[in-house]
């Protein structure tokens, strides 16, 4: 047993250590949040010859295909860099979707080798992470309706709108959702009756949009249980992929915090010196630990697709998504007005940090997923034979 | 990665299940404690090591030539869950296992090892820590118990405080002032001091919870023979420095199949009692605390694989152990409190009453907990450590 990075790992983790912050150091993501998209071609294209928009998906698909660890050691990277605009929407939630359908493979070659941006369309008024409340309209082949809060929409080619099928006239009942089939329907953005409106939000550096569908042609990729199936995979993947971009974040306020901690002086000596702000460096270290063995678990357990996989996403978000807005808290006290200002770093983490927590669901909604299978799931656990070993 | 377990680790693992299953004590099950009394039940353990000592399997960490199984980091760790999965009675000489076992291990003359190593692995000898004193705790370097050299024997006075299972102990680590004049961390020496000499004295010192586990030590011109020093004389520091690493690094392994032993038996309480006409099981807000609860057992469990993993490659436990510590009884502190909650009022009827929950257990851990973070170096001296050692920030005193 070992619960570490292999040397093959390492190595891709000093790659992406040195790759992100030098092709897109910090002063490139303040630029580009002030742009509609936070989108740049020219990054974009790196992104691609090196092969970062193809590490999820299979050769076959002009990917390289590598595994869910991979996936996670680069994605901390990518958070730590703050990486922005719609590398993540496209690769790690659209990309993951189309690779878990039958029928989205001819959509990755475009976005593997970099021509094409893809954003899942999912949330509707509800707001609800689950499809049981969609109700968004596909009827004889064509979309109605509004999404809100699709990230990156304005800069992507590719829409894939999740959607209920209907079939005869349109009735009252319609809204409910109830009874229609639960589809996957792939849309062009250009596509007339696609309008798509900016909702500024916290995090600049990846932006949201409200679409809004007007009659406009789909084709559906999936429908049903094999709809579902194919969302659930690529929401777990979506979100071990989150976490461990979050726990990349962690991991640099803590770096400027503890090296703020060294270096500013008050009373005569450095703050880091003084015991609360000690500890909360120290509590800063344990916050970001635990959610880096948390997510790296969980990539495990969704590569190797252990029994516990899901359990271990859940557990995964609902610590990481209160450990990132602490420890931004803390970050942005240890550096007192300085941690204030817009010029400060830190207030851009800590934007990603309430994105990230929103984002597939926050703790609450994952604490009560834990709930349904650790609590619900218990007595039928008990009548299985013996007691749950953990490997 | 991988935390598939290696054939040989699955091979160790099915190994210890066999014996297990086979030794474990029926009259266990579903206990803490055997016998009305501390001592029954100390009794009971002691007999509980003796036969996981002629199984082969006490010490199961220490090298072969001392009688253990020179064991892997992984294997102790599969030991240890092993033994708390098959809810198995802790073993009697805890302290002389994890702590000042190996510290002889490291420290100790080839005498010392032929001398007491064996007898730790049997329970024959039981062990106790006399490092803390009423002015020495955290800041345990400016500790006042002297031994003075006299004709081939140290002469010990002072007073230790807060020993746990000094009422039990046959020897004491003991950390005492060699050197006044030196500087604090210099001038002190590790002795291995039989309890049973003229002027060492054992008074019961009760707990927060009722019990007694722990005592205060006096030692009045007690005559230890030199050759009961354990490592050199004045470098005592360094010695008891090994001690406290291995405390920190292993008083929470395996921790978390306790707490997820635990947990399930919450859950099932959970589902029985009812408040508002329902379960509490379905109250959102118990549900929430529960979930938490659970993601931070298995995070605990997950630190843990991943500090092993460390530590096997990189060799000795070294200051992350803080992190652990810290996080294991912080979160137990927490879950306590999130059992009481989902226990209601009858959460807090102690043992003795028949509308105590599991005998009153829940309020027994309750209380037990405080202690977690007080223990085996503060949370606040945790977070020093970490702060200084890992971070790299200046110590703050
Ligand atoms: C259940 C239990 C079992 C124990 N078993 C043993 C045993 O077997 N053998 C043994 O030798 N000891 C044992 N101890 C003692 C334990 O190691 C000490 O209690 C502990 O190290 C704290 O020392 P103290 O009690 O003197 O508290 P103090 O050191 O006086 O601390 C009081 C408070 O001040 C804080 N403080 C102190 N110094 C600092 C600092 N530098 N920075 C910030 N805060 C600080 C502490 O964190 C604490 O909150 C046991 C304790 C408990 C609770």
């Amino acid at each position: 047993m070992q619960f570490g990075l292999t040397e093959t790992q390492q190595m891709l983790k000093h790659e992406a250590r040195r790759f992100f912050p030098s092709e897109c150091p910090i002063a490139e993501v303040r630029r580009l949040m002030e742009t509609d998209g936070a989108y740049d071609a020219a990054l974009w294209r790196k992104l691609t010859e090196h092969g970062w928009t193809g590490i999820l998906f299979d050769e076959a698909s002009g990917g390289m295909g590598l595994g869910l660890v991979e996936m996670a050691v680069a994605a901390e990277e990518m958070g730590r860099a703050l990486l922005p605009g719609p590398y993540f929407s496209t690769v790690f939630v659209a990309g993951a979707l189309l690779n878990a359908l039958p029928d989205g493979r001819g959509a990755l070659k475009g976005i593997c080798e970099g021509r094409s941006r893809a954003t899942l369309a999912l949330l509707e008024e509800s707001a609800c992470w689950e499809t049981g409340d969609v109700g968004m309209s596909l009827r004889n082949g064509r979309l109605n309706g509004t999404k809100l809060l699709v990230p990156d929409a304005a800069t992507a080619d590719l829409i894939l709108c999740v959607a209920r099928s209907r079939t005869g006239q349109p009735t009252c009942q319609d809204r409910t959702g109830g009874q229609a089939e639960l589809v996957i329907a792939q849309v062009c953005s250009g596509a007339p009756g696609v309008s798509i409106r900016r909702m500024p939000s916290i995090d600049r550096t990846r932006q949201l949009y409200s679409v809004t569908f007007d009659d406009v042609p789909a084709e559906v990729l999936a429908r049903g249980d094999e709809a579902q199936a194919a969302l659930d995979r690529a929401m777990d993947i979506a979100t071990v992929a989150l976490v461990a971009e979050m726990v990349g974040g962690m991991q640099r306020i803590m770096e400027l915090s503890v090296e703020y901690a060294k270096t500013r002086k008050q009373f005569g000596k450095p703050i880091g010196q003084f015991q609360s702000v000690q500890h909360q460096c120290a509590d800063m270290l344990l916050l970001t630990e635990s959610s880096r063995s948390a997510a790296y678990y969980a990539a495990y357990a969704l590569n190797e697709g252990t029994a516990d996989a899901r359990m271990a996403v859940s557990v995964a978000k609902a610590y990481a998504s209160e450990a990132y807005r602490e420890v931004g808290n803390r970050g942005i006290q240890v550096h007192g007005g300085m941690g204030f200002t817009w010029e400060n770093d830190i207030h851009l983490y800590y934007r990603r940090a309430k994105a990230s927590e929103i984002a597939f669901g926050d703790a609450a909604f994952h604490r009560e997923r834990i709930a349904r299978t650790v609590v619900d799931g218990r007595a039928a656990q008990e009548a299985a034979v013996g007691s749950s070993r953990s490997m | 990665m991988d935390l598939n377990y290696t054939d040989s680790e699955r091979a160790f693992r099915d190994e210890l299940r066999a014996w297990i299953e086979n030794n474990i004590p029926s009259d266990w099950q579903g206990r803490n404690s055997a016998g009305e009394s501390m001592e029954e039940n100390f009794a009971y353990l002691r007999a509980w090591q003796k036969r996981v000592h002629q199984g082969g399997w006490a010490g199961v960490s220490w090298p072969r030539e001392y009688g253990g199984r020179g064991a892997t980091l992984i294997e102790q760790v599969i030991f240890t869950e092993e033994m708390a999965h098959a809810a198995a009675p802790p073993l009697a000489n805890v302290l002389g296992l994890t702590l000042i076992g190996p510290t002889i291990i490291a420290h100790g003359t080839e005498e010392q090892k032929q001398r007491f190593l064996s007898r730790i692995l049997s329970a024959e000898e039981i062990w106790c820590q006399g490092f803390s004193e009423p002015n020495a705790g955290s800041d345990l370097a400016s500790l006042s118990t002297e031994a003075r050299l006299e004709e081939g024997h140290f002469v010990v006075n002072g007073h230790k405080v807060w020993t746990s299972f000094g009422w039990a102990a046959d020897w004491c680590e003991l950390v005492a002032r060699t050197d006044a004049s030196a500087a604090k961390h210099r001038g002190l020496t590790v002795l291995l001091v039989d309890m049973r000499s003229p002027g060492v004295e054992v008074r019961p010192l009760r707990q927060m919870t009722g019990e007694s586990e722990f005592n205060e030590l006096f030692f009045h011109d007690v005559r230890v023979p030199a050759e009961n020093v354990l490592g050199a004389v004045n470098d005592g520091w360094n010695v008891a420095l090994g001690t406290l690493m291995h405390e920190r690094a292993t008083l929470g392994a395996g921790l978390h199949v306790l707490y997820k032993r635990q947990f399930d038996r919450l859950v099932d309480l959970a589902q029985t009692i009812r408040r508002h006409g329902e379960p509490v099981s379905r109250d959102p807000v118990i549900r929430q605390k529960l979930g938490q609860i659970y993601a931070e057992i298995e995070i605990m469990r997950l630190n843990q694989i991943r500090s092993i993993s460390r530590v096997s490659q990189n060799g000795t436990p070294g200051p992350e152990g803080s992190l652990q510590k810290l996080f294991w009884s912080e979160l137990n502190q927490r879950f306590q409190q999130v059992a009481q909650e989902v226990l209601g009022p009858f959460g807090q009827v102690e043992k003795g009453s028949e509308f105590a929950f599991d005998d009153g257990q829940w309020a027994y851990s309750y209380l037990r907990a405080r202690g977690n973070t007080i223990e085996a170096g503060t949370s606040e001296v945790q977070r020093n450590i970490i702060g200084h050692f890992v971070l790299g920030l200046p110590r703050s005193y």
